[in-house]
């Protein structure tokens, strides 16, 4: 029985700091809902609680009100639903990429035969099997993201959040692996949800674009993405047609002053 | 993309450079050899030719005497090995129990600021001022040597320990928060590897710091060790004693200091 129910719930999310200077409302009354296999961007000026959002799905913060679901679980915590790729690599350069891709299950107790099969199957899959036994620093920044996002997909989580996750890599590794990371996250029939500035890669790599306001961050709009282009790939979405009638809108929704 | 680069062939250029790099290295190696020749060399020269009094500045043929007569009386060693013994004891220990003691600060913020006015004071204060407290407590012998060591060296290892775990990447620690980790888990994946680095160097200030604290604690105690032997050389005025015993000393220390550098390189590969 199929069921059309959102994976992810966010419900009236408001999401406040406290500073000795005072209280700052972050998030206001956030509603959204994320349907399996959907992939979607944030964009939003800078301050906006783009990674506020992500902090609290990932179970990192505690919202002032509202709540969110995910698979009908209210999200008290970290949780393994919820797969959380940060904005570098951070691999940990003590440890060979196969331990680094074992650090989630390591974690959670979760280092079974089978869960190390899965992962490395995952590292096999997506050309990494030769450097099972090497050390981040000898490989490239493209093929560390890789490694990242496999990291992340070794506890087998239901949804991945991606926090500005190419933001670190130079223009050229960023296209790339960002088609890279959109075409392994549809291989494994995840959720994505991504946070990012760029409002081009948020264009390029989503089935929806929410664009927040100004903080304090509410939801300014939700965009449906729909490219034409024959193969759905984040660098090939670029190229079409409606690509920059897209760009324009949520510029414009940006409302970026330069000063 | 190739992680490494490869050189096919090197060609006559880069061969030429890479001569000149060691024929440069080779010439600082001969000068260093040279400087050291040349010291002996003058040292000798101005006591046999009474430029200097050889009773107060001794010279290398009577340090080289001294070393031979106190090898045949086989106390050398013994006096050596006293030294060794207490300042790699003290400077071990000052690492140990500096970074047990960083790693509770950094568990507990509250007790990390509830403390930190009491380490700035500790930490500026002369740990020498403390030398004879420490051997009424302790007794006039080694255990006091060793206290005096570890008490010199543990102050800095705290600081700089816990300087290290406050400086390790946040987003690193999120990362495993993410996963659901628990603090020991963070501590353990995170905060004590990667802060290796941080903990060798303290281990190589510590190694100066406690021959400091040993060499103190002997001038002011022991009967026996390298410090021993200077301020026993100096008041009864056998200055070839005393040379010997710094000569020993210098010797011994670099080599302890060298020791710290090869454990530093089989721990960050």
């Amino acid at each position: 029985m199929v069921r059309a129910a959102p994976l992810v719930k966010v419900e009236n999310l408001t999401i406040k700091y406290h500073t000795p200077e005072g209280e700052i409302t972050a998030l206001q009354d956030i509603s959204f809902g994320v349907m399996p296999g959907e992939f979607i961007s944030i964009v939003g000026p800078s301050g906006c609680g783009k990674s506020t959002l992500l902090n609290a799905l990932a179970g990192l913060l505690k919202p002032a009100s509202g709540k969110i679901t995910i698979m009908d679980q209210p999200v008290k915590g970290p949780t393994p639903l919820v797969g959380y790729m940060p904005q570098s690599d951070q691999l940990f350069g003590w440890r060979t990429i196969y331990k680094n891709v074992l650090l989630g299950l390591e974690v959670q107790n979760k280092l079974t035969p089978e869960t190390k099969a899965y992962a490395k199957n995952l590292l096999e899959k997506y050309g990494l099997k030769d450097f099972m036994q090497a050390r981040p620093n000898q490989l490239s920044g493209g093929m560390r993201q890789r490694v990242a996002l496999i990291r992340t997909l070794a506890i087998n989580p239901e949804i991945l959040l991606l926090d500005e996750a190419f933001s670190a890599l130079d223009y050229q590794t960023r296209l790339i692996v960002a088609d890279e990371v959109k075409q392994i996250i549809n291989e494994e029939h995840k959720t994505a949800i991504l946070v990012t500035h760029d409002i081009a890669e948020a264009i390029s790599m989503a089935d929806r674009v929410m664009v927040l306001t100004r903080r304090p961050g509410r939801i300014k709009n939700i965009h449906p993405i729909e490219l034409t282009c024959s193969v759905r790939t984040p660098i090939k979405c670029r190229e079409a047609p409606e690509f920059r009638y897209y760009f324009n809108l949520i510029w414009k929704e940006l409302d970026i002053h330069v000063a | 993309m190739s992680p490494e680069r490869s050189f096919p062939g090197i060609s006559p250029d880069h061969l030429r450079y890479l001569n000149e790099q060691k024929a440069y290295k080779n010439k600082v190696l001969l000068f260093q050899i040279l400087l050291l020749v040349a010291s002996i060399a003058f040292w000798e020269v101005a006591t046999r030719l009474h430029w200097i009094d050889p009773f107060i500045f001794s010279s290398p043929s009577r340090v080289v005497h001294t070393l031979l007569s106190m090898h045949h009386q086989g106390n050398l060693y013994y006096h050596i090995g006293i030294t060794l013994y207490e300042t790699t004891a003290g400077f071990i220990l000052g690492t140990i129990i500096g970074t047990v003691i960083a790693v509770i600060l950094w568990w507990s913020d509250f007790l990390a600021k509830v403390l930190d006015p009491y380490l700035v004071v500790l930490n500026s204060l002369p740990k020498i001022a403390l030398g004879p407290i420490i051997i009424v407590w302790f007794g006039a012998g080694a255990t006091a040597i060793i206290v005096v060591a570890l008490l010199i060296s543990v102050i800095v290892t705290i600081l700089g320990v816990y300087n290290g775990f406050a400086q390790v990447d946040p987003d690193k620690v999120k990362l495993l928060k993410t996963f659901g980790a628990t603090r020991l888990q963070v501590l353990q994946k995170v905060i004590l590897p990667a802060s290796i680095p941080t903990i060798i160097a303290a281990l190589k200030i510590n190694v100066g710091l406690s021959w400091v604290g040993v060499i103190v604690g002997e001038f002011l105690v022991s009967r026996a060790g390298l410090g021993y032997l200077i301020v026993y050389g100096g008041q009864v005025f056998r200055l070839d004693l005393v040379m010997t015993s710094v000569i020993i000393l210098s010797i011994a220390a670099a080599l302890m200091y060298q020791g710290v550098v090869y454990l530093e390189k089989l721990f960050t590969r």
